[in-house]
């Protein structure tokens, strides 16, 4: 076998832990009571089209986005709105959210046909896009970017291939994993849609070796599609970062601050690829997506098909509870995914896992004095000097740290892993980060 | 509920394997071999020497972070043994103890504390403590015992007293004595592999010190950068003089295996702290430490170079890191 | 020889020359005017470089005077009126009078009001954890306790205190530079007139949340029922978004709203007290009134009630915890 492809700069290989890569997809019951934030992307909040004690039912929309980067919202269940209320989100910050009290009788919205009609369909461009803005979707990897944003392709540029993201180069998470055996042919699907779209000949899926039933099952089911080639790419974190993923499949590097676009490169998440199936066959809006729950010390590492709006705290009660010694609980994978403070939040779009993590693992260990060891900026996959950056960030020197590129930086946490000093450098540079955007935003003004 | 206190805090959540620790203790097995090869050849000489220098380095670090700085002893992570041995290696097997203890605690006390502790020297500590040593006394420090007759399997020429066969070389360059006629005198390239020659207590064993730095490089503690462009610069520059006048200089094999090389290209120059951070900057280093290397040994005044070598390269670390910045993915042109 | 003397003469005076007329030229054609005024003023500054004035330092700051010929906008807060009258004669101009201000925390989130429901595991930086999450406490505005107000601090002003994990403003210290009331992600510290002798009133809470949310969090927190904007004399009381805000130019330190917010979110600062004998030290003073202030309307004891019979038992509580004060006030 030939090496795997993979990307240039930088990357680690952790502990992989896939501990439920077997364990297939279940429907997750629908709960008594879905808590839907109106604000589930990046962009403005959605304006709410529901009151009080309405009865919607599923898949109605009940919040539109306006602005041009923000996603529509459907009610995942069917019942009566309860409130219209600001609840506390996962990071404990107060955030809008439409409170929806279930029905004994579910009833689907009129246009939803929940059998596939298994009919080849055409479609045009601005049907696609019109359909997927009216189903609110979003880049299922966690970014939550609307999708159908990627999908216009500005002027002058072409869009020559079309990146599937199998990628889930996070530890741990499977959802993908498991929708790409599951639903394989359903994805392909939604891959040869968004390609007529594109007016894109080629599309790569880009899917890590360490997930081979996959990479043979959609190599398998690729045949039937013209110009879909399944790829198989050397396990290594951050893969599947967007710009990290198009170095790896046609070594193309994407310019500091530009799109993938500028390298004629669309990228979607295969969970995406899903998604337009199902807008495009079925009429479906976003309302549910694959989560996975896992953990050392979880009894049954399980992957679910959860309606949106479902409380994190139910989830983990059908994996058998909170295990007394897990100390942390994240909302996404161990590298990038945000640590709950509160359980009662509700799995949103972004919601790709529900890692649960031991005392032994969840504290940080106390730092050091840096070594120089040079570690951070060889695994850098951003070819930054993270050192250097946290130096910069310490001392307040924030221009010369925009200039060292810390802009550049994808936040993937490779440096705080690998630094033997158990130095927080991704805190420190966040903070700098932030502070540069403050800098370029009064830079702006002036 | 009943959960206690959920922890919070940014990602990443998890942390790989590597510590300071697993760092430093994987030197200090990787320099175990030339230890047992140097205690092979010189009896518990070397040996008293090395674990001296070890017990002062760590008792100075104690010392004086416990009572001069009032600060937490960071004695635990390994990087004063890393010193002492490395000291301890840089020094002939018959030095008196006080003096090893005068060297540990230049190194401890001068080159590494007053900076500001691990991290923050710009000089390789064992080698300030050698260097200065070396100056301060040049006459013990420059007399080698020789190995133990007994240990040695292969022939060793009477001759070889007391001198390192680099001194050999100058002794002989300097009375204008051709090459041919000083190898007949010192030890053979087979000697100088297998360490039967006289020298400091780490660097005799040639093989020893390969097993060694083939350790670190599987063990990922040190990258190939700086020991390959050390190790290639002096084989290249030593070879071009070799070829241009044969009777005049050895040929760079014996460069190689003789005096503090190895022991400088893999264990001195690869210190984290004293080497540059990018990858381009570190073969940088290691191919101006060879240059220095060569040309002190050809043209200057002391038989060997390494550790001023390395010094003068670490000095120029700071700006290597400024010149060499590792490339950045995505970078604009003229941005 | 003769030849060799004369040459060399001639050639470095030549040299000599030309350099002379070079720099002569330089000289004439790059000077920098100066107002001799800029270094007088300059001189009398205190020299902290804290950006209080807000220029990038004192020197820049005097510079500012003498080019604008004005005192208008100019205001030094670390030497006060009293430096900013020498200014004035220095540039004879009069300076107008500004009154004295301080940094003060509007927070009363101490561990006993606010307890922990998270532990936090990071950098010691408001900055970072704002980012995060909203902090131990669940309040989404309250005081994070990571000292970053400390670390700007350019006068050793403000402590975090071990106690409450609340920051303690040295009052004798704090100049009012304003680097604190910046560097807080959440806006907590804002600078307030000194007033008489120091005394101050303030509603000690920034949450605009609803009331019963923001009291889940902090049993100090402001829950804008508006008592206190019915019980002033003097209108000094705005209600907004659920929180109550004085306006410390308009409030005469009657101190009558203090009793009646049900939370004991008001604090009244600096007020003698008089069972306690007057301590000679200052700051041990000023620790003890902050930690009077933010203990006396808000106990312990209310704190645990609190747990067992949620909000309505809050009120006739209160009262009761009150009662000291308002029998003081009668």
């Amino acid at each position: 076998m030939s090496i795997l492809k993979t990307f240039k700069l930088g990357g680690i290989h952790p502990k992989e832990g896939k501990l439920s890569a077997n364990s297939p997809i279940k429907n997750f019951p629908l709960p008594k009571t879905v808590y839907i934030p109106v604000s589930q992307h990046i962009g403005a909040p959605a304006t709410v089209l529901v009151a009080k004690g309405e009865n919607v039912k599923t898949g109605q929309l009940i919040a539109k986005g306006e602005g041009f980067i923000s996603a529509n919202i459907h009610s995942s269940i069917t019942g009566k709105i309860a409130k219209i209320d600001e609840i506390v989100d996962s990071s404990g910050y107060p955030k809008k959210v439409i409170v929806i009290d279930r029905a004994d009788e579910e009833i689907w919205c009129d246009n939803i046909s929940d059998s596939d009609p298994n009919t080849t369909k055409e479609f045009s461009p601005e049907e696609v896009k019109q359909k997927m803005r009216e189903a609110g979707i979003v880049g299922l990897g966690g970014a939550t970017f609307p999708s159908h944003v990627k999908m216009s392709v500005p002027e002058g540029k072409t869009a020559e291939y079309l990146i599937i993201n199998g990628v889930e180069c996070e530890p741990y998470l499977t959802s993908d994993h498991r929708l790409m055996l599951e639903k394989g042919d359903e994805i392909l699907k939604g891959i040869s849609i968004m390609m007529k779209t594109l007016n894109t000949k080629k599309a790569l899926i880009g899917i890590e070796n360490n997930k081979k039933d996959a990479i043979e099952h959609l190599q398998k089911l690729s045949k039937n599609y013209s110009g879909v080639e399944v790829v198989p790419l050397k396990v290594q974190y951050p893969q599947g970062g967007e710009k990290q993923l198009i170095d790896a499949l046609i070594k193309r590097e994407v310019p500091s601050g530009k799109l993938p676009i500028e390298v004629g490169c669309v990228v979607q998440n295969v969970g995406t690829a899903f998604a337009v199936y199902e807008a495009l066959y079925k009429n479906k809006p976003l309302i549910e997506r694959v989560v996975t729950v896992t953990g050392d010390s979880v009894k049954e590492p399980s992957n679910f098909l959860v309606r949106i709006g479902t409380p994190i705290e139910s989830l983990i009660e059908a994996v058998g509870g909170l295990p007394e010694t897990v100390a942390k609980v994240i909302n996404g994978g161990p590298m990038m995914g945000k640590a709950l403070s509160n359980l009662s939040a509700p799995v949103t779009k972004g919601t790709s896992g529900i890692l649960l993590i031991d005392k032994k693992e969840a504290s940080r260990k106390t730092s050091k004095n840096c070594i120089r060891c040079a570690r951070c900026t060889m695994v850098c996959p951003m070819g930054l000097a993270p050192y250097l950056l946290e130096n910069l960030a310490n001392r307040k020197l924030f221009e010369s740290s925009e200039k060292e590129g810390i802009m550049d930086c994808i936040e993937c946490g490779s440096c705080s892993y690998t630094c033997p000093a158990n130095r927080p450098l991704l805190d420190i540079i966040r903070v700098g980060k932030g502070e540069v955007n403050t800098l370029r935003r009064k830079r702006v003004q002036k | 509920m009943g959960q206690s206190q959920l922890i919070i805090s940014h990602s990443p959540h998890i942390k790989g394997k590597d510590s300071i620790e697993s760092i430093m203790y994987g030197v200090v097995i990787a320099m175990l071999p030339a230890l047992l090869a140097s205690a092979w050849f010189y009896g518990i000489g070397a040996l008293k020497v090395v674990i001296f220098s070890v017990i002062f380095c760590v008792i100075f670090e104690y010392l004086i972070q416990k009572f001069l700085l009032n600060i937490e002893s960071t004695v635990k992570d390994g990087s004063a043994i890393v010193t002492g041995i490395l000291l301890g290696f840089n020094l002939p097997s018959s030095l008196p103890i006080w003096m090893v203890g005068v060297g540990a605690l230049v190194a401890i006390g001068i080159a590494k504390l007053s900076f500001g502790g691990l991290g923050k020297n710009p000089f390789n500590p064992a080698l300030v403590g050698r260097v200065f040593l070396l100056v301060s006394f040049p006459v013990e420090m420059t007399s080698w015992p020789r190995p133990l007759d007994t240990r040695t399997m292969l022939s060793i020429p009477d001759a070889l007293t007391g001198a390192t066969p680099l001194g050999l070389i100058k002794e002989g360059v300097a009375k204008g004595e051709p090459i041919a006629e000083i190898m007949k005198h010192a030890p053979s390239h087979l000697d100088a592999l297998f360490g039967a020659i006289g020298g400091s207590v780490g660097e005799v064993s040639a093989l020893a010190l390969i097993v060694g730095g083939l350790y670190l490089l599987y063990k990922k503690i040190i990258t190939w950068h700086i020991p390959i462009s050390f190790l290639g610069t002096v084989a290249l520059f030593s070879g071009v003089f070799w070829l241009i006048q044969p009777e005049k200089y050895v040929d760079p094999l014996y460069h190689l295996l003789t005096g503090g090389i190895l022991l400088g290209a893999f264990f001195m120059a690869t210190d984290m702290v004293t080497s540059p951070m990018s990858k381009l900057g570190m073969i940088f280093f290691g191919t101006g430490a060879g240059l220095i290397t060569i040309l002190i040994r050809l043209f200057g005044a002391y038989p060997e170079g390494v550790s001023f070598a390395i010094l003068i390269m670490n000095a120029l670390v700071p700006l290597i890191n400024i010149a060499f910045k590792p490339k950045r993915f995505g970078e604009v042109k003229n941005g | 020889m003769d030849t060799i003397i004369v040459a060399s003469l001639v050639s470095l005076g030549g040299i000599g020359f030309f350099a002379a007329v070079l720099l002569f030229g330089a000289a004439k054609k790059f000077k920098v005017e100066e107002d001799p005024k800029i270094d007088e003023v300059n001189e009398i500054l205190p020299s902290a470089n804290c950006g209080g004035c807000g220029y990038a330092g004192c020197r820049n700051f005097a510079e500012g005077i003498v080019k604008n010929r004005s005192l208008d906008g100019f205001f030094c807060p670390v030497g006060g009126n009293e430096l900013m009258k020498q200014i004035a004669e220095i540039m004879g101009l009069t300076a107008q009078e500004k009154e004295p201000m301080v940094a003060v925390v509007r927070c009363s989130g101490s561990f006993k009001n606010s307890p922990a429901k998270n532990q936090f595991d990071g950098v010691s930086s408001c900055k970072s954890a704002h980012m995060l999450y909203a902090g131990p406490g669940g309040c989404p505005n309250g005081c994070l306790g990571l000292g970053d107000c400390v670390t700007s601090c350019p006068f050793d002003a403000i402590k975090i205190s071990s106690e409450t994990g609340l920051p303690i403003v040295d009052e004798e210290k704090c100049t009012a530079c304003n680097n604190c009331v910046v560097a807080c992600p959440r806006s907590i510290i804002e600078l307030r007139n000194k007033g008489k002798k120091n005394k101050r009133v303030f509603v000690s809470c920034i949450n605009k949340e609803k009331g019963a949310v923001a009291k889940k969090n902090c049993s100090a927190a402001c829950i804008g029922c508006g008592k206190c904007v019915k019980e002033c004399p003097f209108d000094a009381i705005v209600l907004e978004n659920n929180l109550a805000y004085i306006d410390f130019e308009k409030c005469k330190l009657c101190k009558k709203c203090v009793p009646v917010c049900p939370t004991g979110a008001i604090l009244a600062i600096n007020f003698p007290e008089p069972k306690k004998i007057e301590s000679t030290d200052k700051k041990e003073k000023i620790e003890l009134n902050k930690k009077d202030s933010l203990n006396t309307p808000n106990s312990t004891q209310k704190n645990m009630n609190n747990n067992e019979n949620k909000t309505k038992a809050s009120d006739s509580e209160n009262n009761s915890d009150k009662k000291e004060l308002v029998v003081e006030e009668k």
